[in-house]
Formats: structure tokens, sequence, C-alpha cells
């Protein structure tokens, strides 16, 4: 055993690893999303429309949310943990944040009547629905997540000095965070 | 840094994510629940796997026998019939509303239930920490997590048997519009919602483990243990994973679009369409073709996922019984790198008649028979490790050659149907029927059988009987050959798969007596898997003990653990490696461990 325990440091953590297969997983998702989309959107009876403005400021506030997470792990690695307690509920909020911003920008497209489900829906709006929606989900997860590891960091009577938790949280935030901005650039200008 | 520790160290903090080198020891007892139901040892899991897609096959199968007997007596009726089945079977005998849901279900259970997660869960789940000299997946808990999530999806798929409609009847692709309305057909509305909810659950369960395939053998290799150095097996366990973790997302995507065509009235995929006794419906735009684009882009990449974890552990089990070394172990990666690659260019081929552009159906075709390069050198590779070997004709031998037999006779009929213009004829014919069946079922059913027999000592250090064994091979062997190969003949005749009733179809009346020959064979072999039952199930308990740590003189791993290997696999340290895992009849020695470190005398390897 004490093979392993000494090569370990040298090479990545195996639950790192496993997490950046699984983004690989969820971008060939969101590929075929949107693969289906473009092909959707050269056949007939598209419905062009603008995107909601609300996207701007929710694109702005998952940025701003990057930033505290990465904040966050680098407190946690000073061992300032009251900071980066403070900052960890931040990047929580933004998160909520975002998807109520989300929200706002369905209930706009609604009140443009422009029906995202329904028989008088057109899969363009579906379409934004699904993708964002799911984006959305996505989101939700890296907010429990977050949760998770706050609560351990109050409950553990343990000290815990690893940094992997936070890393692991980190590299998935901004891997949500890109993932938003890729679709927001798919759907301004890409499709 | 103790055995113990090492496992316990996950399993004790749920989701903790810590480094295997820091955390306290923890003492652990092990309940009847810990062990038997939700254990975190791999080789648990591996025979739940196991178990549960036994379970299944029987199932599955018997579904076949019930709709071949359909098929081969449809003028007569069976009152036994009407006993099991109640009003699916009225007056004995099976409406076609019975029909078509067997025909979907059996599909829809092989091709997930029984040849993705009863084949790589179990051998994957057993074979990677063994072979690959680690105490564990990289995520024990994921890994209990990916049976318990394939468990919830049978329970759903099951009960899906036994609502008031039936299950889904549209086939196993589920194609909109039937998947789509809730009114097309007896078995689209809860049969179908089952039917989504259940292979969501199973996409997850697959996702879960196959995530941890990849990260364990990326990352937990013994020392010494290159890449180059691994077996076969683990090579194309690792290719399947990489398979299923990029495609699944993607039918998982199709679903998406499915359950809110379903649910919140979108068009995605639905549109001019009027159904009898609703009328019109408002749905306009939606393309059914794209839900085909999104299915066949996991469904091409899935007959690799059912098929290579079955070529790996032939080519292990061929090599060591045939006490020669694998003859071209990297062109053999190599070709499970290119049909890794090539699954995912070939899925139109599915689509041929679909109105796809007949310019892009040249280039698929192009793609399509390009995966005869990698398959041959497969095959000849197979038969040159048994050239002029030293043969053991071990039940796992005889299927590990049957399989290699039934991948050249399916994969030949492939080289037809990727053809464009062929396919035109054969397109949804029993042709069809007959190569996906050979090639893709029966031999991975070989694999699976070839697999278990040959390891089944190290899961239960007891042998299996080798007489019920032969006895088995020999029956599904011919059996298989006698169900499928006439169906070639139907296919090319333009038989197509799929009715109820053939005897009132002038073209295919002169099949009457051929159909009654298969169903009759269908019936035999499904009996004959009984005896294999009999055999495991017996075998586990009353089977002759192990008595030797290497029954086979086998060079790799697994062979090196206890006989009743615990959790954590190996007492003290874990096996360093200095050779790769096939040098068999090597400088006069039988065979040569991996674990022997290279002598000065010894001859280049």
């Amino acid at each position: 055993m004490n093979t392993i325990a000494k090569e370990a440091p040298k090479r990545i953590h195996p639950h790192k690893f496993t997490l950046w297969v699984a983004m690989g997983s969820i971008i060939m998702m969101i590929a075929g999303l949107t693969s289906a989309y473009i092909v959707k959107k050269n056949q007939s009876s598209w419905l062009e429309f603008d995107l909601p403005v609300v996207f701007m400021y929710s694109t702005l506030v998952i940025i701003a949310s990057s930033v505290t997470v990465h904040l966050a792990t680098k407190a946690f690695k000073a061992r300032e943990m009251g900071r980066y307690r403070m900052l960890i509920t931040v990047t929580a909020i933004l998160g909520l944040l975002f998807m109520g911003l989300q929200i706002l920008g369905f209930m706009d497209l609604e009140a443009r009547n422009i029906a995202l489900t329904g028989a008088r829906s057109n899969s363009a709006a579906s379409f934004l629905l699904v993708i964002t929606g799911l984006h959305m989900l996505h989101v939700l997860g890296g907010v429990i997540a977050l949760m998770v590891i706050f609560i351990k960091a109050y409950v553990s009577s343990v000290k815990n000095y690893s940094s992997l938790s936070i890393e692991l949280v980190g590299t998935y935030w901004h891997f949500v965070d890109i993932l938003w901005i890729y679709l927001f650039i798919f759907y301004n200008w890409i499709s | 840094m103790s055995n113990e520790a090492v496992l316990h160290a996950p399993a004790g903090a749920g989701l903790h994510h810590e480094a295997h080198g820091d955390h306290h020891h923890e003492h652990h007892h092990e309940t009847f629940i810990s062990k038997y139901v939700f254990s975190m040892d791999h080789k648990m899991i591996a025979k739940q796997f196991l178990i549960t897609g036994m379970v299944w096959a029987v199932l599955g199968g018997l579904m076949s026998v019930l709709f071949r007997l359909q098929l081969g007596y449809p003028e007569a009726s069976f009152p036994w019939l009407e006993d099991i089945l109640g009003k699916w079977a009225e007056g004995g005998k099976i409406t076609p509303d019975a029909y078509y849901a067997l025909v979907t279900t059996h599909g829809t259970v092989l091709v997930f239930f029984v040849l993705t997660a009863g084949l790589s869960g179990t051998f994957a789940n057993f074979l990677i920490p063994l072979q690959i000299g680690a105490r564990d997946m990289a995520s024990p808990f994921m890994n209990m997590l990916s049976y318990w999530f394939f468990f919830a999806a049978s329970i759903v798929m099951l009960s899906s048997m036994f609502v008031e409609f039936g299950p889904f009847s549209g086939g196993w692709t589920a194609y909109p519009p039937l998947s789509a309305l809730a009114s097309a057909s007896p078995g689209s509305g809860t049969g179908m919602d089952l039917w989504l909810i259940a292979m969501a659950l199973f996409v997850v369960s697959s996702l879960l483990g196959g995530l941890n395939y990849i990260a364990t053998i990326l990352n937990m290799r013994t020392k010494g243990m290159s890449m180059t150095r691994l077996p076969l097996t683990i090579w194309a366990l690792f290719f399947t994973a990489v398979l299923g973790v990029l495609s699944f997302p993607v039918l998982f995507s199709g679903f998406i679009l499915l359950i809110f065509d379903r649910n919140f009235g979108t068009s995605f995929y639905l549109s001019d369409i009027f159904i009898n006794g609703v009328g019109a419906l408002p749905n306009e735009g939606g393309s059914a073709i794209l839900y085909q684009h999104l299915f066949w882009f996991l469904g091409h990449p899935e007959v690799y996922i059912i098929l290579l974890p079955a070529m790996g552990m032939a080519s292990e089990i061929l090599s060591v019984n045939s006490r020669k070394p694998i003859f071209g172990y990297m062109a053999m990666v190599g070709s499970l790198f290119a049909i890794a690659i090539l699954a995912f260019l070939v899925w139109a081929h599915h689509m041929f008649v679909t109105g796809l552009n007949p310019f892009l159906g040249s280039v698929f075709v192009l793609l399509t028979l390009l995966i005869a390069v990698p398959s041959a050198i497969k095959v000849f590779n197979w038969l040159t490790t048994l050239w002029r070997g030293n043969i053991r004709f071990t039940p796992g031998m005889m299927f590990s050659i049957g399989f290699v037999s039934l991948f050249i006779s399916g994969g030949l009929t492939g080289i037809w149907l990727g053809n464009s213009a062929l396919d035109i004829h054969l397109h949804d014919t029993y042709f069809v029927i007959a190569h996906f069946h050979i090639v893709m079922g029966v031999a991975s059913m070989f694999g699976m059988f070839a697999g278990i027999y040959h390891w089944f000592p190290k899961m239960y250090g007891r042998y299996m009987n080798n007489t019920l064994s032969y006895l088995h091979f020999w029956i599904t062997l011919a059996g298989a050959y006698m169900i499928f190969w006439p169906m070639h003949y139907q296919g090319l005749a333009g038989m197509p798969r799929r009715y109820y009733d053939y005897s009132v179809w002038e073209s295919f009346k002169q099949f009457a007596e051929l159909n009654r020959f298969i169903s009759t064979v269908a019936m035999i072999v499904f009996a004959a898997q009984l005896l294999f039952l009999f055999n495991f199930f017996y075998s586990v308990f009353k089977g002759r003990k192990v008595t030797t740590q290497n029954p086979y003189g086998s060079n790799t791993l697994e062979w090196t653990t206890p006989i009743n290997p615990g959790h954590g696999n190996w007492v003290g340290e874990i096996p360093e490696v200095h050779r790769w895992a096939y040098d068999y009849g090597k400088d006069g020695k039988e065979f040569i461990s991996q674990t022997t470190p290279v002598g000065a005398e010894e001859s280049s390897h």
C-alpha cells in the first residue's frame, strides 16, 4: 500500500479526474441539444425573436460568481476561514440570483406572447427553455454542492485542511459559468 | 497504511473528497446489509449486476419465446397463455397489442438491461480493480449508486408491464409520434411514461458507472502497470466506458425533448398529426427525424458498448487457454480505438431510408464500411492467437471461440447492410434482425458466458460443472445459428420485421414451416439457458472448491489474490507489475506472471 500512498501526489486526484470526465459528459448533452437547435433552425417555421435583455445581467452575475468562488478557494488555502465562508455564501447567493434572472427572462418571453410550451409554442422558444433550463439545473447542483461544503465547514469536529472539496466545486462552478457564456454567444451569434 | 483504512475511508465518509492518504482509521463491521445489499465492494457490486442481469435475461428471453410462439404457430391457440397473460392472450392467442409490447420490451431489456448493465456492469466492476491492481474503484460510493440506480430503473421497467394498458409497444427505439403521444397506441400512455423514467434512471446509472471505470483505469493502476501492460479486457472496458460517457448524454437530450413533447405540449418532434378519434393536433414544425438523429447518435455507439467488453474478454481468454501471447497486442488496442472513434461517425446508416441526402448517405456508407478494417484486424489476431496454440478447451474457451465464429458470420452481413443501395431492399427486414442478433446479441451473450465460466472460480471460489457447460455451449451455438441463419433468407425475400402474422401475406406464406422451425429451436435454446442457470446457482453453493490460487496458470493480477479475496483484494501490499500480461510459452516457461521481475537472461519482450 505504501507504494500507492507515495505515488498519489504525482497523479491527479481520482475525484478531480472523474469531475473532468463528467464535465465532458455534460458537454456532450449540451452539444446534442445545440446541434438539434441548429438543424431545427434551418427547417421551416422557425420563429425569430430577440433574447430577453435580462440574460445580459444574468451573464454578468454568473461571471461575478466565478470570481467569488475563485477568491473563496484562495481564502481557504490561506486558512482565512471567515472570509472563505463569506465568499462561498456570496457565490451561492449569486448562483440563486442567476437562476432568478433566467426565470425573469422566461417570463419576459411569455409577456411578449412568445409561448415556451403548450400548443401555441414554437420550438425556437421551447429549445431556449429546455437548454437554458437544463443549464439552470446544473447551476442549482453547484449551489447544493456549495451548501454541502458550507455545512461541512461548521459541523465537522475534525479540522480539515484538504482543499479538495472547494477545488472540485470551484472547477465545476467555472465550468457552468463557461457553459453559460458559450450558450449566450450561441444564442446571439452562432446560431 | 493498513488495508482496512484504505477501503473504508470512502465508505465511512460518504461523499467525502479526501485524498486516499490522509484519513483516520475506522473500524468497520460488515453486516448483512453492508456486505450483500448496500455493498461498496466492487466484487459484490459486480455480482449484483450479474444476478439482476440474469433475471432480466430470463424475462427478456421468455418474452421472445412468447412472441415466437405467435410467429411460429399463428393459427394455434394455447389456453395456458391466457392463464399467465390474462387479457393479453384472450382465448389463448396473444393479442396484437401484447405482441408489440413483448417485442418492444424484449428489445429494450436485452439491449440495455442485460447486455449493457449486465455485461459491462458485471465485468467492469469485477475485473478493473482486480486486473489493474487496485483495492477498489476510484469512488466505491458512486459505484454503489450506479447499481442502485440500475435497480430502480429495473423496478420501474418491470412495473410498466403491470399497468392497465401495458408497457410501451412502439419498438425499442421509441420513435415519435408513437412515443410522444399518449393517445397514439395503448402502450403510449402510462407504459411510455414508465419506460422514459426507467431509461432516464438507467442513463444515470451508466454515467455513474462509466465515470468511475475511466477514473479507476487511468488513476488507480498499481506500480509498474503502464497502460501498455494492461490486459486487453481492461482496454476494452475502458473504451466501452468512454463510449458510454460520451453517447448516453446525447440520448438523454433526446429523451428530455421527448418528455417536453409528451407533457408540455411542445413541438420538437411533432408536426401535422391527425389521430383517429382525437382529431388534428395543433403541433407544427416538429421533426420526427430529429429524434432519430439523437437516438442513433447514442444507438450506434451503444452496439459497441455491448460488443467491446465481449471482445476484450474473448481476447484474454483465448490467449490464456491457447497458452500463447495474444497476437498483435498493439494492433488489438489500436483497433479498439479505431472502432471507438468510428462508432460516433456512422449513426446515419440506421437512417438511409428516412429521406437522407444520398450524398451524405454515401459518406456514411464509406465510414460504416471502414469499420470492417479494425474488425478484420481483430478477427485475424484472434485466429492467429489460436494458430498452433496449445489449446485447452475449457467452457470459457469454447464460448470465446464461439464468439469469434459469431462475430465473423454476423459481421459479414454488416458489409451488406452498410451499403445504402442494398439497404433500400433490406431495411427493416429479417435480414437486419439476423445481422444484429448474431453480431451484437448472441456474440455478446457468448462473450458474457465466456466471462462467467472463466472468472466464476474467482467470483465464488468454486468451479461450475463442465459437462453441463459443454451441453449449454453446443445447444446454444447450434441453436443460435439455426434460429438466425434462416432469417437471412426471409429478409432477402423481403419479409418485414415487427409484423404480427405473416400467414395472411401471399408473399410470405411460404415461410410458415421455416417460422415454425425457428420458433421451436428458440424454445429449445431457451431451455438450455435454464440449464446454465441451474449450473450457475448450484455451483455457487455446491460447486467443487478451488484449491489453487491460479487454476488456469494465468499471468494477470486477479490470480495473485487469495482464492476468496476480501474487500481490498490483496492481503498486504498490492503486487508490483514488471511485464505485460501475455508472457505465455516464453523461454520455455508455460507462463510468467505479471508480478515476476524481468530476469537478466530473458529474451526481449
